[in-house]
């Protein structure tokens, strides 16, 4: 099987947030990055698969310099070898482009599957994956819990809502987008630190003209319509107070 | 004008379909809002779910009633929607941001070559033009964005962003409207299996009066034991975000968000939970919630009655000691 990964770099979960100037995107230079979770999944999932049905796995990412950082990442963890499409506008950009960048990229591979994260901890758009698999042509499922592939096919368990699930099937070659949880990740070893050095990394350039299909006016923290009350003190303290307040106040108990 | 697409599975209407009329109508705004709006329906045989779908006060419902269409496929309401967008010419199409509308809405919206715009909270009038907002970096900061390109422009909301009950009624029935339309089957090559339910369901978290979540705070497995006695001192439920979960710490059955069960009990007492939207939108609806994180930048202070910022393992025996005084 020849599977592609795309793969996005994003500010890490303990990263507080702050802004640009004009408060329309964040202050990279402040900010740790790390891998999309999901996307982690998605890449814990090819290495699966390449396992059961051999073949290779390509991790592709869209964005500037630094997302070098998930690349090497991504091989160290077992990809075979790496897409960087390089662009410094890549980084906030929207859904549409984003996938745009990543369809050229891979179109004229021969993937015969793609798998992504179902949407990213930065702007979440749930949408790239999606977009891909249009932009190629290709036949798509989301929310992803199992895969199974056999000959030139695949049968993949969606996840509906509320504990509900769904088989479906569909030819090759197709894009999956995979829901955390479908897998146990694995983590880079020593030895694949060191394999990742030598594993080739193609650059390629963004494609030209691509228009955004949205703009961002501003960024804010969001509003509070709760009153939250606060309580301080030792633990002790904390927790005397707050048992009062559950019982005599809010009578939850 | 402004399309509002309602979701159906097997003989039901997803409650969130109301939700994108209640939005719609905002959007619309004014009197004009009942002229401007038309609903969508799409499945087969599906008359007496548009008969519902009619009690909106609406223009039009809209009924693409097809065989072909009774199993969703993305492939088969991306042309069903397409069609209508031809036939229609809409400014705007609505959607609630369900599992089902983000397998397709991508799709349609990038056969189109149109603006699509996601999960969004709230929509504001800013003079004649719209705009968005929409949590982005886990909750942590909002955007407000606005959609380019031309109409029309695809809009998803966030479930519970709107309430359903908020939709403005017709005085009378909306004309329901039969649209001829067949796919080209040929070019829907997904082959969906009848859905299914997976856990035994032992809990029924939505009956619990009092529930103590744990969240990734709670670092392993064997801290899970410290939930399970605050819970029992308590009287309350255990419950999990996904992660915890997803590790294989807690049955899948015991989570709560998006992807698990939404509760609304008295007392939602989360350790160690960052609030991310999609735990968020399963339990806001909670009477009394109290956080208990050590960031005070955690997202899931924003929906807390009372808030504790310091070490889940310091505070939680100490509560424990205290509830069993």
């Amino acid at each position: 099987m020849k599977i592609a990964v795309c793969i996005k770099q994003v500010p890490t979960r303990e990263w507080q947030p702050r802004l640009n100037d004009s408060k329309t995107w964040i202050r990279e230079q402040d900010a740790s990055f790390e891998m999309n979770e999901p996307d982690a999944y998605a890449l814990e999932e090819g290495l699966r698969l390449r396992e059961r049905h051999g073949g290779e796995v390509v991790v592709c990412c869209a964005g500037p310099a630094r997302v070098a950082q998930v690349i090497r990442e991504g091989l160290a963890r077992g990809a075979d070898r790496a897409l960087h499409v390089e662009d410094d506008s890549l980084a906030s950009a929207d859904a549409s482009i984003v996938a745009e960048a990543l369809a050229e990229a891979m179109r004229d591979q021969q993937f015969n599957l793609i798998l992504t994260g179902l949407q990213s901890d930065d702007q979440g758009f749930a949408q790239t994956g999606v977009i891909v698999a249009e932009r190629l042509g290709f036949p798509h499922a989301t929310i992803i819990m199992e895969v199974q592939a056999s000959d030139g096919g695949l049968r993949v368990k969606q996840e509906l809502e509320g504990g509900w699930f769904q088989w479906v099937s569909m030819p090759l070659p197709a894009v999956l987008t995979i829901q955390s949880g479908i897998n146990q990740l694995r983590y880079a070893t020593l030895k694949g630190i060191m394999a990742a050095k030598k594993k080739e990394t193609r650059q390629v350039a963004a494609p030209s003209g691509l228009k955004p299909m949205q703009r961002i006016l501003s960024l804010s923290v969001p509003q509070k319509t709760k009153r939250t009350e606060m309580i301080t003190g030792s633990p002790a303290a904390a927790a005397a107070q707050l048992v009062r307040k559950l019982r005599d106040e809010r009578r939850v108990i | 004008m402004i399309l509002i697409v309602a979701e159906q599975r097997a003989g039901k209407l997803n409650r969130a379909s109301w939700e994108a009329i209640a939005a719609a109508q905002q959007m619309a705004a004014g009197e004009a809002a009942a002229r401007d709006t038309k609903v969508l329906l799409v499945g087969s045989a599906v008359s007496s779910l548009a008969a519902e779908l009619a009690q909106a006060a609406v223009a039009e419902v809209l009924i693409i009633d097809h065989p072909a269409l009774e199993s969703y496929t993305a492939e088969g309401f991306v042309q069903a929607l397409s069609a209508i967008v031809a036939r229609d010419t809409p400014d705007w199409v609505v959607l609630p941001h369900t599992y089902q509308t983000r397998d397709f809405a991508p799709k349609v919206a990038a056969r189109l070559r149109r603006a699509l715009l996601t999960d969004c909270v709230a929509v504001k009038h800013a003079g004649a033009a719209l705009t968005f907002l929409r949590p982005v970096f886990q909750g942590k900061l909002a955007a407000e964005v606005v959609p380019e390109g031309e109409r029309p422009h695809f809009v998803t909301f966030q479930i519970g962003a709107f309430r359903g009950d908020a939709a403005a009624r017709g005085a009378t029935s909306a004309p329901i409207v039969p649209i001829d339309f067949s796919p080209d089957a040929s070019a829907i090559t997904v082959r969906p299996e009848a859905p299914f339910q997976e856990a035994r369901q032992a809990v029924d978290l939505s009956q619990a009066e009092r529930i103590v979540s744990v969240g990734r705070g709670i670092k392993s497995q064997e801290h899970i034991e410290l939930a399970q006695k605050l819970a029992a001192a308590l009287d309350a439920e255990l419950a999990a975000s996904r992660p915890i979960c997803d590790a294989g710490w807690l049955p899948m059955e015991r989570q709560v968000g998006s992807s698990g069960q939404t509760v609304a009990p008295k007392l939602y007492l989360a350790l160690g939970i960052s609030g991310a939207i999609q735990h968020l939108v399963g339990m806001k609806g909670s009477r009394t919630i109290v956080a208990i994180n050590k960031d005070p930048d955690a997202p899931i202070f924003e929906v807390a009655d009372y808030g504790i910022v310091g070490d889940l393992f310091e505070i939680v025996p100490a509560l424990i000691a205290e509830l069993n005084k």
